[in-house]
C-alpha cells in the first residue's frame, strides 16, 4: 500500500487539483440547472449547450481579439463578457418558448428542451465547425504555481488551481446571499416553492423566471467559458456536459444549491482519479457514483422526499 | 379507427414497401431501416402513454446490434440472432429497468440518457472488443439454414423487417387494450389510485419498459443485420433523438404511427439530409418543436383529423 | 358485534402538530361508523394511517384479528380493505366503464397481456357496479368530463368493485351541491348495504352523518372527544358547541 503510494503519490496530487478544477466549471452548469429547474419546473436538457457556446464564445472572441492586438491579461475579463453576452443573448427566447409549454404535460416540456438540443448542438457545429478549438491565453498569463506535495511539489496552473474553484466559490457564495439575503432573492425562493402564491403577493413571476432563466443560462455560458482555456473545444460536449451535470444535481437532490456544490466536487474527483489511474473508465464513474447514491437515497443526498398529495 | 380499417391500411402499407422496393431497388434498404426504427418506436409509445419519455433507448438498440455482430460468427443464422439479441436486450432492460422504474419525467429520461451515453463511451474505449468508433463488420447471415445471394439477402431482410414490425405491431396492439397496458395512462394520471386498486405502479412500467428495451432490440439487429456494421454511434444520444421525433411525427395515437413516422423520416433523410448534412440534427430539433406545438397528434393524428373532415358529419 | 378493525394506542405527530394522540376505536362488522371534528383534528390522518398511507409512531391497528400495520396498500387491498379519496382519484383518460374494469382486473388478474380489459365478463361486472349506483349512463363517459358529484360516485363505485369488506371514504359528499347530495347519501347506504360493506367515513354535514351513521366518532385534537349514536351524540352541548356550531370548517364545507 504504501509502496503505491510513493510510486502513484503524485498523480493522485495531480488528479485531486484536476478534479478540483473541472468539478469547478461542472458547478457552474449544475447550479443554473438547479435554478432554472427552480421556477420553470422543468429540467432544460439544452443547457449543456449553453455551455458549451459559451466555451466556444469564449475561445473564438479572445482568439479574435488576441490576434488583433489585445493584451493577454484582458483574456481573463473576457471570460465573464463573453458569458453574460451568450445569456443574455439565449436566454430570452428560450425561456420565451419554455413558459409557452407551462401548463402542459410534462413529457412536452422535457420534449420542447430537447428539441432545443437538438437545435443549439447543430447550430453551434454551424458556427464553429468540428475542428478543435483552443485558446489558453488565460492559462498562459497566470502562469504555474509549485504545489508542495511532501517533499516533491506538482507543477500547476494557477489558473486552474485558483480561478477556477475561486469563481465557483464566488458564485456559490454570492447565490447563497442573493437567495436568502436580497428582495429579488426570495422572490426567486418564492416563486420556486408557489408560482401562483407568488404571482397573488404581487411578484412579478414571470419577470422573475426570466431573470433566473437567464442568470442559469449565463452561469452554463460561464461554466464553458472557465472551462475553455484547459480543454479543447469538440462538438458533442454539450452533450456529455448535460449529462454529468445532470448526474451532479441528482446526486445532491434536485434545486440543492449547497448540495450541488459538494456532489461536484465527488464527481469531479471521482472523474480525474479514473482519468490517471483507470482511463477507460472516466465516463463510466460519474454515473457509478450517481447511481450507488441514488440506490441507497432516490432522492439524492440533500434532496427531500416530495411529499405525495391525495 | 376499427381494427379492420386498421389492419387493412397497414396490409396496404405493407404492399407499398414491397412495391416500392420491387420498383426502386436501393429504397429495399431504406425500408428495411425504416421498419426496423418503427418497431424499436413502438416501445419508445408504450413509455409515452404512461407520460415518460427515454432520451436513451439507443443503448438497447445498440446492445443488441453488438450482440448480432459477435454471435453472427457463432450463431450465423438470423431466425435464431434476431430473438436471442432481442431476449438478450430485454434482459438488460430488466436490470436498468428496475432501477429506473422508480423514477418519473426528468429524472426517468435523464438516467436513461445517461446510462446510453456510458454504454457509448464503452463502446468506443474498449477498443480490444469493439474496435472502438470503426466499429464492428457484420457477417454474412444465413435464413433458416439458407445462404443467400446479396440480393437475395436483401429481401430476406426485408421480409424479416416486416414481419417483425406486423408481429409486434399486434402485439403491442394488443398489449394496449389489456389492463397492463390501460394501465400505463394510469401511471401518467393517478398512480396512487392504481396503487389503492392493489397493482404497483412501478411493475406497469417495469413491463412496459422490458418489452420497449425487447422492441428495440428487436430494431436493432435488424439494423446490423441489413448494414452489416455497428459501429457506437448507433448508441449515440442522436440515434435516441431519433427514435423519440419519429415517435412524436407519426404521433402516439396508434401503432401504425411509428411505421408512418419511421418511412417519413427515412425517405426525407435520404433525400434531404445531403441538403441539410451539417444541420440535420437542427432540422430534426426545429421538426420536432413545431410538432409539439402545432400538431401534437402526429402524422398519425393529422390523417386522422383528415379523415373525420372528409366524412359526412 | 366483533370488531373487523380496531386501533390501539395510535400516535402521530407532524412536528408540533397531534394528528393522534392514543386514538382506540373499535369498527363492527357491518358498521358505518362517522368521524366528525374540526379541521386539522386527525381524520384524513386515521384513515390514511388505515389504508398504509402514513405510519403510526406508536400504536396497533388490527384488522379481522391480524396487525396490519406496516403493510403497503395494495396489500391492504388485497385483505379487502378499500378506500375512496377526498379529491376523487380517476384515470382521467379512461371512460368510466375503463376505470371500474381496471379495478375489476386488479382483482382478478391484471398481468396477462392477452386478455382484453374490456372482456365480456369485466365489462358486464363494470356495468352492473355501476347500475348498482344508478349511474350506468354514464358509463362511456371519460372520467375527466365528469362533474363533481358522479366523480365522487365513481370514485367510491371502483372502491366497491374491488369488493372491500371495510371501505374507508374521506368526505364522500364534500363539494357536491345540496341537492344531489342526499341523493348521493341514499345511494351509498343502499349500496354499501347490500353489499354488507363496513364503512367508515369523514364527514362535515351533520345532516349526512344523521342519515348514514350507525355511530359518531367526534375527533378532537388527535382524540376521539365522543363516541355513540348519531343522536346522542349529536345532542350532546359540548359537541354542538365545539364541533357543529362555532367551527367554521363546517360552514366552509357547507358552502363549497
Amino acid at each position: 500500500m504504501s509502496a503505491w503510494f510513493v510510486e502513484n503519490g503524485m498523480l493522485l496530487g495531480l488528479a485531486t487539483l484536476d478534479g478540483v478544477s473541472s468539478a469547478a466549471s461542472v458547478f457552474m452548469v449544475a447550479v443554473g440547472l438547479n435554478l432554472v429547474f427552480g421556477v420553470l419546473r422543468v429540467l432544460n436538457v439544452a443547457h449543456g449547450s449553453l455551455y458549451a457556446i459559451g466555451g466556444y464564445a469564449a475561445a473564438s472572441t479572445s482568439l479574435f481579439l488576441l490576434a488583433r492586438g489585445m493584451p493577454a491579461w484582458a483574456a481573463l475579463p473576457l471570460l465573464l463578457v463573453s458569458s453574460a453576452i451568450v445569456g443574455g443573448i439565449l436566454g430570452p427566447p428560450i425561456e420565451r418558448l419554455l413558459r409557452l409549454m407551462q401548463g402542459q404535460e410534462e413529457v412536452l416540456q422535457l420534449l420542447v428542451t430537447f428539441a432545443l438540443f437538438m437545435i443549439l448542438e447543430d447550430g453551434q457545429k454551424l458556427v464553429w465547425g468540428v475542428r478543435p478549438v483552443v485558446s489558453d491565453a488565460p492559462v498562459k498569463v497566470l502562469g504555474t504555481i509549485e504545489v508542495p506535495f511532501g517533499s516533491d511539489a506538482i507543477p500547476f496552473t494557477a489558473y486552474q488551481l485558483l480561478v477556477l474553484p475561486g469563481v465557483a466559490l464566488l458564485t456559490l457564495a454570492v447565490l447563497a446571499f442573493v437567495l436568502r439575503r436580497t428582495l429579488f432573492g426570495r422572490m426567486i425562493v418564492a416563486v420556486t416553492v408557489d408560482r401562483e402564491a407568488a404571482r397573488a403577493m404581487g411578484i412579478d413571476a414571470g419577470r422573475v423566471t426570466l431573470l433566473t432563466f437567464s442568470a442559469g443560462a449565463a452561469l452554463a455560458a460561464l461554466g464553458g467559458a472557465l472551462a475553455s482555456p484547459t480543454t479543447s473545444l469538440v462538438p458533442g460536449i454539450g452533450a456529455s456536459t448535460i449529462v454529468l451535470s445532470f448526474a451532479v444535481v441528482a446526486t445532491a437532490g434536485l434545486g440543492q444549491i449547497e448540495g450541488a456544490a459538494l456532489s461536484a466536487f465527488m464527481i469531479g474527483l471521482g472523474r480525474s482519479l479514473a482519468v490517471y489511474f483507470a482511463p477507460e473508465l472516466e465516463v463510466v464513474v460519474p454515473y457509478l457514483i450517481m447511481v450507488a447514491v441514488l440506490l441507497v437515497r432516490p432522492q439524492g443526498l440533500f434532496g427531500t422526499l416530495e411529499a405525495r398529495r391525495i | 379507427m376499427s381494427r379492420r380499417a386498421e389492419l387493412v391500411l397497414a396490409l396496404l402499407g405493407a404492399a407499398a414497401v414491397v412495391l416500392l422496393s420491387w420498383a426502386v431497388p436501393w429504397l429495399r434498404f431504406v425500408l428495411t431501416i425504416a421498419l426496423a426504427k418503427g418497431v424499436a418506436v413502438l416501445g419508445i409509445l408504450l413509455l409515452l402513454r404512461a407520460g415518460q419519455v427515454s432520451f436513451g433507448h439507443a443503448l438497447y438498440l445498440a446492445l443488441a446490434a453488438y450482440m448480432a455482430a459477435f454471435g453472427a460468427s457463432r450463431i450465423p443464422d438470423t431466425l435464431l440472432l434476431l430473438p436471442l439479441a432481442g431476449i438478450v436486450a430485454a434482459a438488460a432492460g430488466l436490470a436498468i429497468g428496475l432501477f429506473v422504474s422508480r423514477y418519473r419525467g426528468i429524472f426517468f429520461g435523464m438516467l436513461n440518457l445517461a446510462l446510453s451515453m456510458v454504454f457509448y463511451s464503452l463502446l468506443e474505449k474498449f477498443y480490444a472488443v469493439t474496435r472502438g468508433a470503426d466499429g464492428l463488420r457484420v457477417p454474412a447471415t444465413t435464413f433458416g439454414g439458407a445462404a443467400l445471394s446479396a440480393e437475395g439477402q436483401s429481401w430476406a431482410m426485408l421480409c424479416v423487417a416486416l414481419i417483425a414490425a406486423f408481429g409486434s405491431g399486434a402485439f403491442v396492439k394488443v398489449y394496449l387494450a389489456s389492463p397492463l397496458g390501460s394501465a400505463l395512462s394510469a401511471v401518467k394520471t393517478r398512480e396512487t389510485r392504481l396503487e389503492f386498486m392493489g397493482v404497483p405502479a412501478r411493475l406497469v412500467l417495469l413491463a412496459a419498459y422490458v418489452l420497449s428495451a425487447f422492441l428495440a432490440g428487436i430494431g436493432g439487429v435488424i439494423v446490423a443485420l441489413s448494414t452489416r456494421h455497428v459501429t457506437p454511434a448507433l448508441a449515440y444520444w442522436t440515434t435516441s433523438g431519433e427514435l423519440v421525433f419519429i415517435a412524436v411525427l407519426g404521433g402516439a395515437g396508434g401503432v401504425l404511427g411509428p411505421f408512418l413516422g419511421a418511412a417519413a423520416y427515412e425517405l426525407t433523410r435520404v433525400y434531404a439530409a445531403a441538403l441539410v448534412a451539417e444541420a440535420w440534427q437542427m432540422a430534426l430539433g426545429a421538426v420536432l418543436l413545431l410538432v409539439i406545438l402545432f400538431a401534437p397528434g402526429g402524422l398519425w393524428g393529422m390523417g386522422q383529423a383528415l379523415a373525420a373532415r372528409r366524412r359526412p358529419a | 358485534m366483533t370488531a373487523l378493525l380496531s386501533a390501539r394506542g395510535l400516535k402521530l405527530a407532524f412536528g408540533g402538530v397531534k394528528a393522534a394522540d392514543g386514538i382506540d376505536l373499535d369498527v363492527g362488522a357491518g358498521e358505518f361508523l362517522a368521524i366528525i371534528g374540526p379541521n386539522g383534528a386527525g381524520k384524513t390522518t386515521f384513515i390514511n394511517m388505515t389504508t398504509g398511507y402514513l405510519r403510526p409512531q406508536a400504536g396497533a391497528i388490527l384488522y379481522d384479528g391480524r396487525p396490519i400495520l406496516g403493510l403497503a396498500p395494495r396489500r391492504l387491498v388485497t385483505l379487502g380493505i378499500g378506500r375512496s379519496f377526498q379529491l376523487p382519484q380517476l384515470f382521467g383518460e379512461h371512460s368510466v366503464a375503463e376505470n371500474l374494469a381496471l379495478a375489476i382486473a386488479a382483482r382478478e388478474g391484471f398481468w396477462s397481456p392477452f386478455r382484453p380489459l374490456m372482456r365480456p365478463v369485466w365489462r358486464d361486472e363494470a356495468d352492473e357496479v355501476l347500475a348498482r349506483f344508478g349511474i350506468l349512463d354514464l358509463s362511456e363517459t371519460r372520467a375527466d368530463a365528469l362533474n363533481e358529484g358522479a366523480r365522487k360516485l365513481v370514485d367510491i363505485a371502483v372502491a366497491v368493485a374491488l369488493r372491500p369488506r371495510l371501505i374507508l371514504m374521506d368526505e364522500p359528499t364534500s363539494g357536491v351541491a345540496g341537492a344531489d347530495k342526499m341523493a348521493i347519501v341514499e345511494t351509498l347506504v343502499r349500496v354499501l348495504r347490500d353489499a354488507g360493506v363496513t364503512a367508515v367515513f369523514v364527514e362535515h354535514d351533520m345532516e349526512v352523518v344523521g342519515r348514514f351513521a350507525d355511530r359518531v366518532a367526534v375527533w378532537a385534537q388527535g382524540r376521539i372527544a365522543a363516541l355513540g349514536p348519531p343522536d346522542e351524540v349529536l345532542a350532546d352541548p359540548a359537541v354542538r358547541r365545539d364541533v357543529i356550531g362555532i367551527d367554521p370548517g363546517e360552514d366552509v364545507h357547507a358552502a363549497a
